[in-house]
């Protein structure tokens, strides 16, 4: 108890937010150089990048249901839609575009001959951020009058839709283009080409890593910017109490509407960089297990606490991308015979993992003062446990 | 009657006329009018579920009227939205304290002035300077709110939920007067205070209205504190106005004892 009167006393621009910029600082800078100690198409750089654009996902979604309560398990829409854009514009998906001639805006003379779309990928992340924003407040409008479980569900079904929209999307048809092409997938997608860093190739990993990880500094720095400010204060007090807030003068839908469209835009940049790093844009990916995912990241390393969801999903994708496939699958392989595929089972793994730490730690692995104080000293409201818990 | 009614309505800082509410079958409040005139302080009694709660919610958005009409300081704020009414000036209070636990009594304070602040999403992500001075001033004020309902500097910065009860209080009266409203509305403000508490309450009420101008409208079963403080008091009885006037007129009407008592034989 008085743990967190102390803590909570140091608060106000005080020390807490100092050792949060500090612990940015060098942990960004570490993870800058890391790269330079392997191959530069080494696994390992792979795996990060993939677990950094988890860590961008993690925290646009810790927005959401970390700070704001709102469970979201519709995650992947924006994962879909982030992807799409780069598939609409960056690939040459509507090949007779400008009379077969493409649109280009900014990309390398390798691309500005292809048909289609051609924007520079820093116009694809603005734009993938856009749309997603605007999808997450097309999600959070219907859920505004719902509580707990109930967003649980639209959330859910609105992640589902844009999957079922984007398997069918050859079948739906704009004009003489299709809106996707399906299971097929678009592919190839035009690879980034940005200042200092030049044209990204799949020989060289790094570029690929360190925007990513720029990426992941912005995510930070507005996670940590928006948690401690008027909106961040406004989503606590909307998530403990919803009619104090509103009779306090904090305007419900809007509070709402916008933690869910910061949290969205995030998911598109990352889902953006991921369609264009796997070169690729298939309806096969998005699927509802995928949401789960990037939540168990969230749950597991603590609900509302950045550094913990940082910590939460470089552990889930490295145990997906690296341990599950290539420590344990083997050994899984040896013991139960040939045929035995242990990737298969992952998600029975990380269902098994969370069940664990809902019994041992359901605060998370760095847990944020409020939760800790919400769940240990039974503060909290009955829908606030819900959420946590969920 | 209808005189003392046309004075009230003249310099009224709030004014409901005829408003109800039915939830399905149940008429909770019914064809309900009253005014509240600027610097007083009203009091609402009555047995419970009589409605008073319910009108509170009315009149703070919370609910929406089925019929009637509320205004306030001229302006029709009938079914606006809760965030709104407060941004026009009414403030409130809870019956059962609300306050946002996990955070801190200056937080909660913060919360509360959040209709006058305007930081928007990409003002708190950049944070220049009009908005770091912002910050800073809602943060100092909050302070000076809170000093001003007599909490003390040391627990300023301890989360809602380790304060004690009568602090409790303060940081929601605090909280409430962080918007800057011209009405209050504090439902059972002395509920659960020992004699002394409410009575430094009481004074505390006066205060509010002498220093800050205040209108204040309460609802209250403390009687002592309601006769001590209290202009007008308006009695409820299953959803209805029974009873309207000075206190001392109001403790002798033979209904309002009716609605207490029960009929005499």
């Amino acid at each position: 108890m008085s743990a967190i009167r102390q803590r909570a006393g140091g608060l106000p621009g005080g020390l807490g937010r100092h050792r949060d910029a500090v612990a940015a600082v060098v942990l960004l800078t570490a993870a800058a150089v890391l790269p330079l100690f392997y191959s530069s198409a080494s696994g390992f750089i792979d795996d990060a990048i993939t677990a950094l654009a988890f860590v961008v996902m993690a925290l646009g979604l810790n927005v959401v249901v970390g700070f704001a309560g709102l469970l979201d398990l519709g995650y992947v829409a924006f994962y879909a839609i982030g992807a799409y854009t780069v598939g609409w514009f960056g690939s040459s998906f509507f090949n007779a575009l400008n009379g077969g001639q493409g649109v280009h805006i900014g990309v390398a003379s390798g691309t500005a001959n292809l048909p289609g779309f051609h924007l520079n990928f820093l116009l694809v992340l603005v734009l993938a951020a856009a749309f997603c924003a605007a999808g997450g407040a097309v999600i959070g409008i219907p859920t505004l009058r719902l509580r707990g479980d109930y967003i649980a569900i639209v959330t859910l079904a609105f992640g589902e839709i844009i999957r079922l929209i984007a398997v069918n999307g050859d079948e739906i048809k704009i004009g003489s283009y299709m809106l996707t092409q399906g299971r097929q997938g678009i592919t190839p997608v035009d690879k980034p080409n940005l200042p200092l860093l030049g044209q990204f190739t799949s020989l060289d990993l790094r570029p690929w890593y360190w925007t990513v990880l720029v990426l992941v500094a912005i995510v930070l720095f507005v996670n940590f910017r928006l948690r401690d400010s008027r909106l961040g204060r406004a989503w606590i007090a909307v998530r403990e109490d919803e009619v104090a807030a509103a009779s306090m003068g904090v305007p419900l839908v809007r509070t709402k509407l916008l933690a869910y469209s910061t949290g969205a835009a995030f998911g598109g940049m990352a889902g953006a960089f991921l369609a264009s790093y796997q070169n690729t844009v298939n309806a096969d990916q998005f699927e509802f297990s995928f949401s789960i995912f990037v939540l168990a990241m969230v749950i597991l390393g603590g609900l509302g606490s950045i550094w913990g969801v940082v910590l939460g999903a470089i552990t889930l994708s490295f145990i997906n991308t690296n341990l599950i496939p290539d420590e344990l699958a083997p050994r899984a392989r040896d013991v139960f015979g040939e045929g035995f595929d242990l990737t298969e089972l992952s998600f029975g793994i990380f269902g098994f993992l969370l069940v664990i730490m809902m019994v041992l730690r359901p605060q998370g692995l760095l847990p944020e003062r409020r939760r800790q104080a919400e769940l240990t000293e039974g503060l909290a409201t009955d829908e606030a446990v819900y959420d946590a818990r969920a | 009657m209808s005189t003392t009614d046309a004075e009230t309505a003249a310099a009224a800082v709030l004014e409901a006329s005829g408003v109800s509410k039915v939830f399905g079958g149940l008429v909770a409040v019914e064809e309900v009018s009253f005014g509240i005139p600027e610097r007083s302080i009203v009091a609402i009694i009555g047995p419970n579920g009589a409605g008073k709660t319910t009108f509170f919610n009315m009149l703070t958005g919370l609910y929406k009227p089925s019929s009637g009409q509320i205004t306030f300081q001229g302006k029709d704020i009938t079914a606006r939205r809760p965030d709104r009414i407060t941004k026009a000036g009414i403030a409130r209070t809870f019956q059962n304290i609300r306050l946002f636990k996990t955070m801190t009594a200056v937080e909660n304070v913060m919360v509360g002035e959040h209709a006058r602040m305007k930081a928007g999403l990409f003002g708190s992500i950049l944070r220049p300077p009009r908005v770091r001075r912002e910050e800073r001033e809602v943060r100092e004020r909050a302070r000076e709110i809170l000093s001003y309902v007599g909490l003390t500097d040391d627990v300023m910065d301890t989360v809602a939920a380790n304060l004690s009860y009568g602090d409790q209080r303060r940081v929601e009266i605090a909280r409430a007067l962080a918007s800057e409203p011209s009405l209050l509305l504090l439902d059972e403000p002395t509920a659960g205070m020992n004699p002394q508490e409410s009575a430094s309450l009481t004074s505390f009420m006066r205060r509010l209205r002498d220093e800050r101008g205040l209108a204040i409208l309460l609802i209250e079963h403390d009687m002592k504190v309601v006769m001590g403080v209290s202009e007008r008091v308006t009695v409820f009885d299953h959803g209805q106005k029974i009873a309207e006037g000075e206190p001392t007129e109001v403790r002798e009407n033979p209904r309002v004892i009716e609605a207490y008592l029960g009929k005499q034989g």
